[in-house]
């Protein structure tokens, strides 16, 4: 990209807030990922935050992306204010200054939220997780943790694993007895990558692999495989819309965290920040709990959840115990290389 | 065309004053119907250029185009032109990066600098965005010093051979790399670790796969389409339609349908095991097996429609005039009914060896880790890595390896041999 436009892209943007004001020429944007997801943000975050503070507000859905991101916001016709970013998009667009660096004194300070949540360019939204889950109608006596995963005598039958590297080899050096907390300091060695395909190699057999998150609860209900790595809500989804028994293991799992940014240059930046302090309230975080099983990130939102409900979230202190947040940092850095490994692992 | 008078009773090539000649009127209408042909086709000429070839371009481009790090780091590159690459660079190389780092981490390139050097060797990232979060000063005498005290791998060639050739405006780095090759620190190309060399791999299972679909395609195919051709119109128009239902049916629906058939309790396997055949469910499925049931079934019209248009118009009497001379229905198949059947056999051939090697979902959602095809290989560092020139160059390979198996299958073929129909 050509720095000049950006340079003048982020000029005309401060420019244009600065003349504006709060009389802006467009309804503040907020952008989240669709589908059921959005419809459940719709009922507890967008429609009431419109109701209370009678700012005119649209929401749309994306599909991920920095380049997107990076596109508005050079191009300098960012027509978006506020967005809801994975944790990668979250890491590189700060370093490429398209988000705009929070002043977390206007959103309820630091203290309210988890510390995983407080980034300099986002504030957490949700938090999900990487779990083992099983078909609690099958498996009486269930696995316990990765371990139990990788133990093909204890429980014969296939298994599966998202394809790639991303979370299989922390799973692997965390069954080979790494702690959690351990797993990216091992995997920063030749020898923790050498010990988690080891580990891998045990159960070469019997994994196949998922590419879509809608995957794994069928992989579990057509009884193709006896356990599954999923993502959290899926399984818990897959319990309540089609009364299956899906367990979810929580020790050993990884979380990660989609965040609120603010768009650099954007002209609603008022409003911008009075939504994200919305959204941030414990009541309305408790509230968006009703519809997608995803954690919280303000502290006190666990106050009030149902405890059959907490039991489902991944930021549940009983769900906290022995988990560990990917480290995207790590994967940015590591993952072509990794991949590339993987496969070489897979075909051989 | 008002001006001529009554030119018929003109001898030819003589006109009069101020009459056009009708040569020129006749080439002038036919330049108008030129135009208003050329008029007609251009929708689809642009359309063609826009949705077809400027991608194609674009693909190219990206796999050579190499400007991240000159953007953000141009006076380090400047400094390392000289460079020998065999001992550490000057100091003033170290302060022109200490002033580039400062600079392109405030104006936001060096992001994109560091994950690009990133791919050559793994770490830069870190290296060069901790590196801008506290700079040495550039006007420190010990500035060298500095920079191995602030990282040590800042003392290695490594890390500047890869700064120095990053500096574009192109490489052959992405290209390289998708063959398992890449340039030393002196610049010589050797072949990529054996634990990282895949690409070469995926290319031969592409084509493996590609094109034993194409076998069994045909092996399918042939039959039908002989029996479709051949049997009276209403049992021909009930087979025809029965090809064509699936041919309209979403390719995931019918590739999901495969995951349903084949799965492990799934119709296949709860058969076999109700017939006492087998004891165990057999694994029919996320491996190599389920992608050539289900991109067979998926490709299969591709095959008969063109051996049956083909078919359709042989004339059974050469087959009764063959039998009459005597020859065996076998030989009278080979010699002279499968001889016409030839350009309908290379036309189903090539298109659906064509269309298999760019399969993507049916691979990755019947297949397993070790039977994903280069498009799988594509899509990852197009979405999941964002390293769209090495995405790029993968597609430069497949259109190249593409390319020159057309080439020789139609010299072999010859090039009139195929034929739609």
């Amino acid at each position: 990209m050509n720095r000049h436009l950006a340079v003048i892209a982020v000029l005309s943007g401060a420019a244009l807030f600065t003349l504006a004001g709060p009389a802006s020429a467009r309804d503040l944007t907020v952008v989240s990922w669709g589908g059921s997801y959005q419809d459940g943000q719709k009922i507890a975050i967008f429609d009431p935050f419109k109701a209370k503070f009678g700012i005119k507000m649209i929401d749309e859905p994306w599909d991920g992306g920095v380049g997107v991101l990076r596109a508005k916001v050079q191009g300098g016709n960012a027509d978006w204010d506020v967005v809801q970013v994975e944790s990668e998009e979250l890491a590189i667009g700060c370093e490429e200054g398209l988000f705009e660096k929070l002043d977390y004194a206007k959103i309820g300070g630091k203290d309210a939220y988890m510390p995983a949540a407080v980034n300099p360019c986002g504030v957490g939204a949700i938090v999900w997780s990487f779990v083992l889950s099983y078909d609690g109608d099958k498996l009486k006596a269930g696995p316990k943790g990765w371990a139990d995963f990788f133990d093909t005598k204890k429980f014969p039958g296939k298994r599966a694993l998202r394809q790639g590297p991303k979370g299989n080899l922390e799973f692997a050096l965390i069954a080979d007895g790494v702690a959690p907390a351990d797993v990216y300091k091992v995997l920063a060695t030749d020898e923790g990558v050498e010990r988690a395909f080891k580990k891998l190699d045990g159960i070469k057999n019997d994994l196949i692999f998922w590419k879509a998150g809608a995957q794994p609860p069928q992989l579990l209900a057509s009884g193709e495989v006896v356990m599954t790595s999923a993502y959290n809500a899926r399984i818990t989804a897959a319990n309540e819309k089609d009364k299956k028994n899906f367990q979810i293991v929580w020790n050993g799992s990884l979380n990660t965290i989609d965040s609120w940014v603010i768009l650099k240059g954007s002209p609603n930046l008022a409003q911008a920040y009075e939504f994200l302090n919305f959204a941030g309230q414990a009541s309305v975080q408790k509230d968006m709990t009703k519809y997608v099983s995803y954690g919280f990130t303000n502290k006190k939102a666990m106050e009030g959840v149902p405890p059959a409900r907490l039991a489902v979230l991944p930021t549940a202190p009983e769900n906290m115990v022995n988990t560990q947040v990917i480290d995207d940092e790590f994967w940015l850095e590591n993952l072509d290389r990794l991949n590339e490994r993987f496969n070489k692992w897979a075909a051989r | 065309m008002s001006g001529g008078g009554d030119a018929s009773s003109l001898e030819p090539g003589v006109a009069p004053e101020g009459v056009v000649p009708l040569k020129v009127r006749l080439r002038r209408a036919e330049r108008m119907r030129r135009v208003k042909a050329f008029g007609l086709v251009a929708p689809l000429l642009i359309f063609v250029l826009v949705t077809f070839a400027l991608p194609i371009i674009t693909m190219l481009w990206r796999s050579v185009e190499d400007g991240e790090v000159s953007a953000a780091l141009p006076r380090t590159l400047a400094a390392l032109k000289e460079w020998d690459r065999k001992a550490l660079p000057g100091d003033e190389a170290f302060r022109a990066l200490s002033l580039d780092l400062a600079e392109a981490r405030a104006e936001g390139t060096l992001s994109a600098a560091a994950r690009r050097l990133n791919y050559d060797v793994n770490g830069m990232r870190s290296l060069i965005m901790n590196s801008a979060r506290r700079p040495p000063d550039a006007a420190a005498a010990d500035i060298r010093e500095a920079f191995i005290a602030l990282d040590g791998r800042w003392g290695g060639i490594e890390s500047w051979a890869a700064i120095a050739s990053a500096g574009g405006p192109l490489t052959d780095f992405y290209l390289l790399g998708a063959l398992d090759l890449k340039r030393g620190v002196d610049g010589s190309i050797a072949r990529t670790s054996p634990d990282h060399a895949i690409y070469l791999d995926v290319l031969g299972r592409t084509f493996r796969i590609s094109l034993s679909v194409t076998v069994l395609c045909l092996m399918m195919a042939f039959p039908l389409a002989f029996l479709m051709a051949t049997q009276p119109a209403h049992i021909a128009n009930l087979l025809t339609i029965m090809v064509l239902l699936p041919f309209w049916t979403s390719l995931l629906v019918r590739t999901t349908a495969w995951v349903v058939v084949l799965q492990n309790e799934g119709l296949v396997n709860n058969l076999l095991q109700g017939l006492g055949i087998i004891d165990e469910p057999a694994r029919l499925i996320y491996n190599s097996f389920g992608v050539h049931v289900a991109m067979t079934h998926v490709l299969l019209p591709f095959m008969i429609l063109p051996l049956y248009s083909t078919m359709k118009t042989i004339k059974p009497h050469y087959m009764r005039a063959a039998t009459s001379l005597g020859a065996p229905p076998w030989l009278a198949f080979m010699r002279v009914y499968l001889p016409q059947c030839l350009p309908g056999i290379a036309a189903g051939c090539l298109l659906v060896f064509i269309l298999a090697i760019g399969y993507y979902i049916t691979p990755a959602l019947v297949g397993g880790a070790a039977d994903q095809m280069l498009s799988y290989f594509i899509a990852f560092y197009t979405t999941d890595s964002v390293n769209w020139g090495m995405a790029s160059a993968l597609g430069v390979v497949l259109l190249t390896a593409t390319l020159i198996l057309y080439g020789v299958y139609s010299r072999l073929v010859g090039g009139g041999a195929i034929k739609m129909g």
